[in-house]
């Protein structure tokens, strides 16, 4: 079947898919690239270049030494927070969405519809419809500007999304299988346990990568219920543009840019199916 | 049979025991979904309640009509944001639908390393708009990016600086927007492509149409509820749109690349009017409903005939 034969028409195809391959990657060449240049060279031509001799220094800069405000860690903080914040908001989510889903597709209880309509609605409400009561609640409980404030919001936002993924997964097991083990005496959690959970690693995962990508990727909330050294990297990323505006420094805030993105990108390169599904998922139903 | 007996003989004890006993199955079920959907509606609701307060640096109660709205439409800030929503929605939709679609359609044709390329034109949507949007802001910003290194390699002449540019910033936005989600488009096309069913397009090429014309005809019509989808999707990242705008031109130059989001944020948290931050946030809702109405309503259809069908 497969059509190996060269023609023109082939030749044209590759072309224009190589070209626009290029373009894609070219953002991401440019800023590898100028984080492996000093600020002078840059400064000198533009951003588009070739390093003339590698600048390592800047990513031991963007890491540790840089300043934003007054105190000058670089970046390494930040990503202590935004992995401080995701991990956890991740965890959590999955684990309380994989539940809800099982108990809002399979285990069925009155009103579970109704339930499972509003939360899916999370989806399509703006995040800005929800700003100014998280803000109210986070100072009223005490949370904000910390950490621990930023986990509880992406938790229970998160779950929009965890019990969509599991409960579209849950809801293609069989009831037949609920049904026998609940005459065998199951309960809920026996049930998740022992038959739910080892038939989920597929949605668990796909679940897993969407949470991580979309909390470290998350700025608006962070730079809203956040300040100073508690924000997330996205947030701290927009800081360090605006502290270092005067005076460029482009290769050390390219470094920067590069640390930042790494954690999602590892992801994605090595779950890239399960990520293409998440997005299907989420998009599709 | 035997549960229900010794309900019978003992219906107090043995109805408290059952609930002591799927007490945790209880939370376990009942706290995350109602807490999220709690948090969803009161949340909202509160903050149409706060649209209609004098509120400004505290929310403070009082019912000031529509006065909120009223201010917030007549602002410079939100005209500018609303006609940019307006050319920035369609502009990006249409480019991001036809490139998707383009991308969607070369990867088809069963060319090599279909994997890795696909991989190239899906990884932006992997990596936060912050940093695609400050990369975006170097590679545009005339004194920098590609007008400073087409002049450097001696073309003087040429012109690039729509950054700086208050006609043509909010084009910026657009090109930084397609080049991230384009590949989401091409996702969804790519899996519509290829649950096409081969029977048809074997009918189509023995009643002699050529591959155009087999995708013009045969393929892209049955796409049609995907296109829908990505349009109603993509709509719905363009009205929200906040982290790129902020990292690629934070609104500016002046306010040529103001989006509602930004006003919202503006208003909320840097002029300290919460009333109208709420209000122009309820006013990103309703444009929201605008598109997730029609939507809704078209799925509704579309299910009750595949059901009658």
């Amino acid at each position: 079947m497969r059509d190996q034969s060269f023609a023109p028409g082939r030749a044209l195809i590759y072309l224009v898919v190589s070209l626009l391959a290029a373009a894609w990657l070219a953002p991401l060449v440019v800023v590898i690239l100028n984080s492996l240049r000093t600020n002078e060279e840059i400064a000198q031509g533009s951003m588009i270049g070739w390093p003339q001799h590698l600048a390592w220094s800047n990513y031991a800069i963007a890491w540790s030494g840089f300043c934003v405000a007054e105190t000058c860690n670089g970046i390494r903080p930040y990503m202590l927070n935004s992995a401080l914040v995701t991990i956890p908001a991740t965890i959590l989510s999955t684990l309380l969405g994989a539940v809800a889903g099982y108990a809002v597709s399979l285990w069925r209880f009155r009103g579970d519809n109704w339930i499972y309509g509003i939360v899916t609605l999370g989806l399509f409400l703006p995040q800005q419809m929800r700003l100014l009561p998280w803000t109210i609640v986070l100072r009223d409980i005490g949370l904000i500007n910390s950490l621990t404030g930023l986990v509880l919001i992406h938790t229970i936002q998160g779950l929009s999304f965890t019990v969509l993924f599991c409960r579209n997964y849950y809801v293609a097991i069989p009831h037949e299988l609920i049904r026998a083990a609940r005459i065998d005496g199951a309960g809920f959690f026996r049930i998740f346990w022992r038959i739910i959970l080892p038939l989920s690693p597929p949605i668990l995962i796909v679940t897993v990568i969407w949470q991580f990508t979309h909390i470290w990727n998350e700025f608006l909330y962070g730079v809203t219920f956040t300040t100073g050294q508690q924000q997330p990297v996205t947030a701290a990323l927009i800081a360090l543009s605006a502290a270092v505006a005067d005076i460029p420094k482009h290769g050390v805030q390219s470094a920067a840019v590069i640390i930042a993105a790494l954690p999602t990108l590892l992801v994605y390169l090595l779950g890239g199916r399960y990520f293409v599904r998440g997005l299907t998922a989420g998009a599709v139903k | 049979m035997t549960n229900a007996v010794s309900k019978a003989v003992q219906p107090g004890r043995a109805a408290t025991s059952e609930m002591v006993r799927r007490l945790p199955e209880f939370l376990m079920i009942w706290v995350p979904l109602l807490l999220s959907a709690a948090h969803l509606i009161s949340f909202s609701i509160w903050t149409i309640w706060i649209s209609f307060t004098p509120s400004t640096l505290i929310p403070v109660s009082g019912w000031v009509g529509l006065r909120n709205y009223t201010a917030v439409l007549a602002s410079r800030n939100w005209q500018v944001a609303f006609d940019n929503l307006l050319l920035f929605g369609i502009a990006f939709v249409v480019l991001s639908l036809f490139t998707g679609l383009l991308l969607a359609i070369l990867l088809d044709q069963r060319i090599r390393a279909e994997n890795v390329l696909r991989s190239i034109f899906l990884y932006p949507l992997a990596v936060s708009f912050v940093v695609t949007g400050t990369v975006w802001s170097w590679l545009l910003n005339p004194g920098i990016g590609i007008e400073k290194l087409v002049h450097d390699l001696g073309w003087t002449a040429f012109h690039f600086d729509w950054l700086v540019n208050r006609d043509m910033a909010i084009w910026t936005i657009v090109i930084a927007a397609v080049w991230q989600s384009s590949g989401f488009a091409m996702a969804l096309f790519l899996a519509g492509l290829r649950s096409v069913d081969a029977d048809i397009i074997r009918a189509a090429q023995i009643d002699g149409a050529g591959p155009i014309r087999t995708y013009w005809r045969v393929i892209l019509p049955t796409l049609w509820p995907i296109t829908v989808t990505v349009i109603v999707i993509q709509l719905q990242f363009a009205i929200s749109a906040f982290d790129l705008v902020r990292a690629l031109t934070n609104g500016g130059p002046g306010i040529a690349t103001q989006l509602p989001a930004l006003v919202v944020y503006d208003l909320m948290f840097q002029r300290s009017q919460l009333g109208r931050g709420a209000a122009a946030a309820v006013l990103m809702l309703l444009i929201l409903l605008a598109v997730l109405l029609p939507y809704a309503a078209w799925r509704y259809v579309q299910r009750r005939q595949s059901t009658h069908a």
